[in-house]
């Protein structure tokens, strides 16, 4: 029983991180929103040459050969970002799909992607959207119990605007007739699969930008006075902070979990999953709800940073699975006939 | 990381699992706040540690087994799932003990800790009195050092388990002219020494779980005291963290609790799927008892690869007790008309001991810190905010 990340994966962290918030300032996210496609190909460039692009493509294919479990404390920094680039897209679900479909199109795509030359987007239909797939190179895309690999030139894209500037969000429609390249049980598969890693994407992404908004919240009531003191003196204000903490705290195991369940096949991982991503998105949520509070008007100003990071918690919230979507997996694993819970189950299954 | 627990582990369990279903009681014990249950529970503490059960993590030469933070863990699971007694001596094992390994002198830990082993001993704490609550820096009641003793004199109250209890473990000011955290001193008093008044307070169950103590020139032998005089508060602190709040209330307490929810919520379906609200906090439960598990192996993995635990302990505290009220809360809603049920009544089929619990739950936020005051901690100490 080791619950514990590696030495090399702490560091690695803490090096990603160090380069993500030199990088990714709310100035460079907003200069972004400007642009027609909302990204940053030298940011692209950036984070293709060191290696991130490629983090979790197999090493025969040119890349790290990273697990989700590698990946997710580095999927927790760019949620501390918000960063707007696919990055977590990519390394959690796009490329973890090309691996399972394998094949010719794995051995196509995956140099790539390692070399930070190409750009693959997954879509499912329970997203209803397809995220950044305006700059795709590759749509993988679900239809009913089939997958498709599509180019650009056998889409039609529809953009949607989001409330967060910072995600781009298309209908996709498939334009001439394909030929799957996985149907059936093969492609059922895959779609629990991907939910599942997109999923879990977003609950860490979640517990970076809940750990955020708290940063933020808590220096700004440091920093600002009412009735000749700190407001975060007070201590109504210490507990709106306090209450988001606990809730934080308690998310992150969870999600750490989930990573390694789906990084070992575990048979559990859809309710570890469900679990993570609840339990995150429900911490991030609140942060923005206490973090805004404590703003003041400020915090509900365009140009305060804090929307940066509030919209994308609520955005992720309710994608890849809202909440009915995972407390209905979670009510059939434990209210299941037979289901193991209490005490001591917890790791029964390992 | 790897989730699986080794041989050794898996044997542990194994091992503590065959005896515990050998040796737990077929019916439950009655309360510990009644004389006779106390008594069984007694006896319940001394058969636990002549397997050598009693406390798995200390040394072998007090009687434990020098296990780890993780060992520690399995065995709570297999404890609270074989619906082993609970522990009358939590106060001793749980908050003294860890203080005697730091503080006490050879002789202080050769002479108290194989008593309270096996429950021959058994220990009240004496910190709160009357004005001194969440303000516990407030004590008032005075120990003053007469050549080789200590003469007390004052007042404390909510002491648990004292009525019956053999020892306390108690915070006295020994500096008459200091003020706050300064000049109060640790001291371990013999609750039948002349002088001490020991009046039951009966909780909201009714039955006397805690109590007033009295001190009237109470003389104790100066070897009484735990630490250096005047440095009480830290001794008192020391062992304040998490590993004190991961051993009062560890996971799988409310792990079983939310199991017996869920049991409780498929039993009833057809009255409370009615309320849309149950489901929802039926899952909740699951899944916050699932999340506090999971925080604590995280978290003790940390501890035993050298980690250090800081101010984020007081999560703990709120996440559980809080969790404990609202799984709680819940049982009595799908119990509905029957949820104020005493256990006895004629028509109480089913009700079982979720009534009592819901009652205990309410001091969950309240006893070993104050939620507000764990609110104020993390505030400030974990997320630096201005005092
Ligand atoms: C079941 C039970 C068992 C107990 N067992 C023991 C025992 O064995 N030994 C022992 O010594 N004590 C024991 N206690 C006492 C316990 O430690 C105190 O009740 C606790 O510290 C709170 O003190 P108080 O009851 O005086 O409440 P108060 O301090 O009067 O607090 C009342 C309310 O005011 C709030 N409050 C107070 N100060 C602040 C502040 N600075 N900021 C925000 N809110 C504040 C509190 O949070 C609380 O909501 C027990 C209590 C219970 C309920």
């Amino acid at each position: 029983m080791d619950f514990t990340f590696t030495e090399d994966q702490l560091l690695f962290q803490s090096s990603v991180r160090e380069f993500l918030t030199a990088e990714v300032t709310p100035a460079r996210i907003r200069a972004s929103w400007e642009t027609a496609g909302g990204r940053d190909p030298a940011l692209w460039r950036q984070l293709a040459d060191m290696g991130l692009a490629g983090l979790t493509v197999p090493e025969e294919f040119g890349g790290l050969g990273m697990s989700e479990l590698d990946f997710v404390l580095l999927a927790q920094e760019c949620g501390y970002v918000a960063l707007p680039e696919p990055l977590v897209h990519m390394a959690m679900v796009a490329v973890p799909l090309l691996r399972q479909v394998g094949g010719d199109l794995a051995a196509t795509w995956l140099p790539r992607i390692a070399a930070g030359e190409a750009k693959v987007v997954a879509g499912l239909e329970q997203n209803l959207l397809v995220e950044d797939a305006h700059i795709a190179d590759l749509l993988l895309l679900q239809r009913g119990d089939a997958w498709y690999a599509l180019s650009q030139g056998q889409v039609e894209l529809r953009h949607n605007e989001s409330v967060d500037p910072s995600r781009r969000l298309y209908a996709v429609d498939i334009k001439s007739g394909t030929d799957p390249i996985s149907s059936g049980d093969a492609a059922t598969a895959l779609t629990a699969a991907t939910l599942d890693r997109g999923a879990l994407g977003c609950a860490a992404q979640a517990l970076g930008l809940a750990q955020r908004m708290v940063d933020l919240a808590v220096a700004y009531s440091c920093d600002r006075q009412q009735f000749g003191k700190p407001i975060g003196s007070f201590q109504a204000v210490k507990h709106l902070m306090a209450n988001v903490a606990v809730r934080l705290e308690y998310a992150r195991a969870p999600v750490h979990r989930a990573a390694y369940s789906l990084a070992n096949n575990d048979p559990g991982a859809a309710r570890a999953v469900s679990h993570a991503k609840l339990a995150a998105c429900e911490a991030a949520n609140l942060a923005a709800k206490n973090s805004i509070q404590v703003h003041g008007a400020m915090g509900y100003t365009w140009e305060v940073d804090l929307h940066i990071y509030m919209k994308k918690a609520w955005a992720l919230a309710n994608t890849w699975g809202d909440a009915s979507f995972h407390k209905a997996r979670i009510a059939d694993a434990i209210f299941a006939d037979g289901a193991e819970l209490g005490a001591g189950a917890t790791f029964a299954e390992f | 990381m790897d989730l699986a627990y080794t041989k050794k582990q898996q044997a542990f369990r194994a091992e503590i699992r065959a005896w515990l279903a050998a040796n737990v009681p077929a019916e439950p014990l009655q309360s510990f706040d009644t004389a006779e249950g106390f008594a069984r529970h007694r006896q319940w503490e001394a058969k636990l540690n002549e397997g050598r059960w009693g406390m798995v993590t200390w040394p072998v030469e007090f009687g434990g087994r020098g296990c780890d933070l993780i060992d520690w863990l399995v065995f709570e699971e297999e404890y609270y799932r074989a619906r082993a007694p609970l522990r009358v001596n939590q106060n001793g094992i749980f908050l003294l003990g860890p203080t005697l390994m730091e503080y006490g002198t050879a002789e202080q830990k050769a002479r108290i800790l194989p008593k309270m082993a096996c429950g021959e001993e058994v220990w009240a704490q004496g910190w709160s009195e009357p004005n001194a609550g969440s303000d516990m820096a407030a004590i008032r009641a005075r120990a003053d050092l007469r050549g080789d003793r200590y003469v007390i004199n004052g007042q404390k109250i909510w002491s648990t388990r004292a009525v019956w209890a053999d020892w306390l473990f108690g915070m006295f000011r020994t500096d008459p002219a200091s003020e706050r955290h300064r000049g109060l001193t640790f001291i371990l008093v013999p609750l039948d020494t002349p002088g001490i008044t020991v009046r039951p307070i009966p909780q909201l169950d009714g039955l006397p779980g805690f109590a007033e103590v009295f001190f009237d020139d109470v003389e104790v032998a100066v070897e009484n005291r735990l630490g250096d005089e005047g440095a009480g508060w830290q001794v008192a602190m020391a062992t304040a963290g998490f590993e004190r709040g991961l051993m009062l209330r560890s996971p799988a307490r409310f792990q079983e609790t939310a199991r017996r929810l869920v049991e409780l919520y498929r039993a009833n379906r057809a009255s409370a799927e009615g309320d849309p609200g149950v489901r929802d906090a039926v899952i909740r439960a699951w899944l916050d008892a699932e999340s506090y598990c999971l925080a604590t192996y995280q978290t003790a993995c940390r501890l035993g690869q050298g980690g250090k635990i800081g101010a984020e302990s007081s999560t703990n505290k709120i996440f559980w007790s809080e969790l404990d009220q609202n799984m709680h809360a819940t049982a009595m809603s799908i119990l509905g008309a029957r949820a104020e049920l005493l256990p006895h009544a004629p028509d109480a089929a089913g009700v079982g001991t979720w009534l009592d619990g819901w009652l205990f739950s309410q001091s969950g936020p309240i006893y070993a810190g104050t939620n507000e005051i764990q609110r104020n901690i993390i505030a400030e100490r974990m997320l630096g905010m201005p005092r």
